[in-house]
């Protein structure tokens, strides 16, 4: 080893502060453990965190365990949005008006079964921060569909022979229809910028959204390494754009793409969608072309 | 941080330890998920740039930044990959484990 | 200070006067009343509180769950159909011991809808590990609250107050608001030792498995079994203060009865009025009122029982397949403590059907006029 190389300081794009421990029990490359990691990083310890049922239910550790230096509510599958607006307003009773109470639910918690609490919340416009990490199923319970799982997805309701074949709810439309501060889209591919959100979310008065991207690599059939490349590869084919709106209308696109990488690489990275046929490939780009024109013409509009 | 933790696994001798509600009084630690691992990283640091991305990208918090190196906790990894395929300049390698 | 109000008011000067510091609420005929008044203590800083105007009763009882959980004094008030959507959540208050206090208006379930009055939605909740007091007119209903806040936090067990549609939440009876200082007095601040807080964090609910499970349950089992006896320590404590004692049983007229009426709810007032005619023609009928259901308070019926020579259990209830359920809970409170006791099991006034003090002398006479009970259930005011 040379001496001067010795000398040279590492330079952490993160804070170098964790709040997760190891020994947690995600699976290897799991897209929500680093979600919760980044996020923690940007909250630090003044935050609550409100689980329903979902992977970080079982990832923290069982009872009489916990793999967070943060504390934890798991409450039931629903209630996410409205077990934090109720953690909020019972700390502010007790005199602790500094404290982020955010709910952390997976997909199904926050598109399906939670999408009516948490629509309650938004309207409210409650005090609190939502983070959804979405692996695109109900993994947790071994693979079923959620209205989250893209077109063309294999999961354990929709077999091969019956794949999904509706399109991945809108879940940033809905959102922006409540007309609440900040709803960003983010993906573990894109650690700074992830952080960056969470940090500026939390600053923010108000029901705030944020969309995490996170692969789940049993799920998926892909493999636990290629994690972070789909992340990236999601952002930059545009399945997934990384982009902020404000009170509902106003668009911010955060990573720009000059060039859109075809979807196909990133399909066939993984295992669920295998069978789909040229055609059927060659739908979903047009799915992704038309959805990204789309909100092409909303960052326009808000400008 | 983590360092200054303990693995601990906790025991409650009869029902009047167990708290009345179920809550957590310890970390994870004691779970050493390094054995779940098949393959292991090894970081050749003659060529490790210091950048940080695997450090990063851990989703076990099982890297830490020691003497401005990266070092691997495989009491803890799990052996995804995750560390090895992000690495810019290569030098992480997945070894098989002999089991 | 002497007020004239509804019964549904009854309950939201309750939660005033015992300072919620989170409400949560849904309307629900008949229980709009009481969030109304109570958003109004709120919007007037009468009380310093903070409601939540949530989209469903399930969402209401997780936004208490929530404050309790952050050290919070909570309260919410629904009926029948919304009682029943927080079904899961009413586990979970139990379970995670966190003392809600929350009004319940007896209401019928659907279909067909119904918004009048029976027992049938509180009583399908009573195996989810909360207090249940049933009360009898409005005075009671005051008092009860404030009592509830009191002994659910004391055990870290979970209360609901429950009265009946109309013949309660909505009839307007003086009654007595103590002064606040005086409940302040009785009824000390809501201060949990463990809450969630990142000042001392740890994850509340986790996976449990069965090594800890168990132990769980017990202990909650354990704890709701203290709950007679600080329920009459806590009702003697505020009748000092008060005037006003409130127990887990009212009886009138039991001491000598040759047959016991065992009622609940307003039905116990009506059974009253009927008991006193029915002593004017020298029948020596009694009237026992059950006010805590759960948990069941077996001593005192066991002691009251011990010189009846026959007991009617009136239910506004049932268990389909099975019985009425205040008729289930007595005789299993006298099985291998008086065999030969018999008890008999009637059904009335489902789906708000009135109970007027005729019913109760049917009742009487038909329990006289028989040595023991020659059917399940006898069935009293359904045309057949």
């Amino acid at each position: 080893m040379s001496q001067e190389k010795k000398e040279k300081k590492m330079t952490l794009s993160l804070p170098e502060e964790e709040l997760m421990g190891s020994g947690h029990r995600a699976c290897q490359g799991c897209g929500a453990a680093l979600a919760m990691r980044y996020a923690l990083k940007a909250l630090g310890e003044k935050t609550v965190l409100c689980i329903p049922a979902c992977c970080w239910s079982v990832i923290d550790g069982p009872f009489p365990y916990s793999s967070l230096d943060v504390p934890i509510y798991h409450c039931a599958f629903e209630t996410a949005a409205v077990s934090a607006s109720g953690v909020k307003a019972g700390l502010e009773m007790v005199g602790d008006t500094e404290t982020t109470v955010v709910a952390w639910a997976g997909d199904g918690g926050t598109f399906d079964i939670g999408i009516q609490a948490l629509s309650g919340a938004a309207e409210r416009n409650d005090d609190i921060l939502y983070v959804c990490y979405d692996n695109e199923a109900y993994m947790n319970t071994g693979i079923q569909r959620s209205s989250a799982t893209p077109y063309g997805a294999w999961t354990t309701t929709t077999p091969v022979k019956h794949f999904k074949n509706r399109p991945k709810k809108d879940m940033e439309a809905i959102m922006a229809a409540h007309r609440i501060p900040y709803i960003a889209t983010a993906s573990v591919g894109y650690p700074e910028d992830l952080f960056k959100k969470v940090k500026k979310a939390k600053d923010i008065e108000g029901t705030r959204f944020l969309h995490i991207y996170a692969p789940c690599p049993p799920g998926w059939r892909s493999r636990s390494e290629d994690t972070v490349k789909l992340s990236r590869m999601v952002v930059q084919n545009a399945i997934f754009p990384l982009y902020e709106i404000e009170w509902g209308e106003k668009y911010t696109l955060n990573i720009k793409l000059r060039e859109k990488k075809p979807v196909d690489d990133y399909l066939r990275m993984q295992g669920r969608f295998r069978h789909l046929t040229e055609k059927e490939i060659a739908y979903i780009q047009e799915e992704v072309n038309r959805k990204w024109e789309r909100l092409l013409s909303l960052m326009d509009r808000s400008n | 941080m983590k360092k200054e933790k303990q693995a601990k696994e906790i025991i409650f001798k009869s029902e009047k330890e167990v708290p009345l509600m179920p809550m957590s009084v310890g970390n994870m630690l004691w779970n050493k998920t390094g054995g779940w691992r098949n393959i292991r990283p090894v970081i050749d640091l003659e060529n490790c740039i210091q950048c940080g991305i695997c450090w990063k990208f851990c989703p076990d918090v099982a890297i830490s930044i020691e003497n401005e190196r990266p070092v691997v906790d495989y009491v803890y990894c799990k052996g995804c990959g995750l560390c090895a395929e992000e690495c810019p300049s290569k030098c992480i390698a997945m070894v098989e484990e002999e089991k | 200070m002497r007020k004239v109000i509804m019964g549904n008011h009854a309950l939201s000067y309750g939660a005033m006067l015992g300072r919620a510091q989170v409400i949560a609420a849904y309307p629900i005929t008949p229980q709009t009343q009481v969030v109304e008044l109570l958003s109004e203590m709120c919007a007037d800083k009468i009380l310093d509180a903070k409601f939540i105007k949530v989209e469903s009763e399930h969402s209401a009882m997780a936004a208490c769950l929530g404050a309790s959980l952050a050290g919070a004094r909570t309260f919410t008030a629904t009926s029948s159909q919304g009682l029943t959507l927080m079904h899961e959540l009413l586990h979970w208050a139990s379970g995670g011991r966190l003392p809600v206090v929350m009004g319940n208006i007896n209401r019928a379930m659907a279909p067909g809808w119904s918004i009048w009055s029976d027992q049938n939605d509180s009583l399908s909740q009573r195996d989810t590990g909360w207090i249940q007091f049933y009360c009898s007119n409005n005075q009671e209903v005051l008092d009860t609250v404030i009592q509830a806040f009191k002994v659910s936090e004391k055990l870290l067990i979970p209360s609901m107050v429950i009265l009946d549609a109309f013949t309660l939440s909505h009839t307007y009876e003086v009654v007595d608001v103590p002064k606040q200082a005086k409940v302040d007095k009785f009824l000390p601040p809501f201060k949990p030792e463990i809450t969630v807080t990142p000042d001392d964090p740890h994850a509340f609910g986790g996976l449990t498995g069965p090594e800890h499970y168990f132990e769980l349950r017990y202990k909650l089992q354990k704890d709701m079994e203290k709950a007679p006896a600080l329920i009459e320590e806590t009702g003697k404590e505020y009748e000092k203060m008060f005037g006003r004692y409130l127990g887990q049983v009212e009886e009138h007229c039991c001491d000598d009865a040759e047959l016991i009426l065992v009622t609940s709810g307003t039905m116990g007032s009506t059974a009253r009025v009927a008991v006193d005619a029915l002593r004017e023609e020298g029948i020596k009928v009694g009237n026992l009122r059950i006010k805590v259901f759960r948990p069941f308070p077996f001593e005192k019926v066991r002691n009251i029982f011990k010189n009846a020579k026959k007991v009617a259990v009136i239910d506004r209830n049932i268990s389909y397949g099975h019985h009425g359920m205040f008729f289930q809970e007595v005789k299993s409170a006298m099985y291998g403590h008086d065999h030969d006791l018999p008890i008999f099991g009637f059904i009335t006034g489902l789906g708000g059907r009135d109970i007027t003090p005729s019913t109760f002398r049917e009742i009487a006479e038909l329990s006289l006029e028989k040595n023991k009970p020659e059917e399940e259930i006898i069935w009293i005011g359904v045309n057949r």
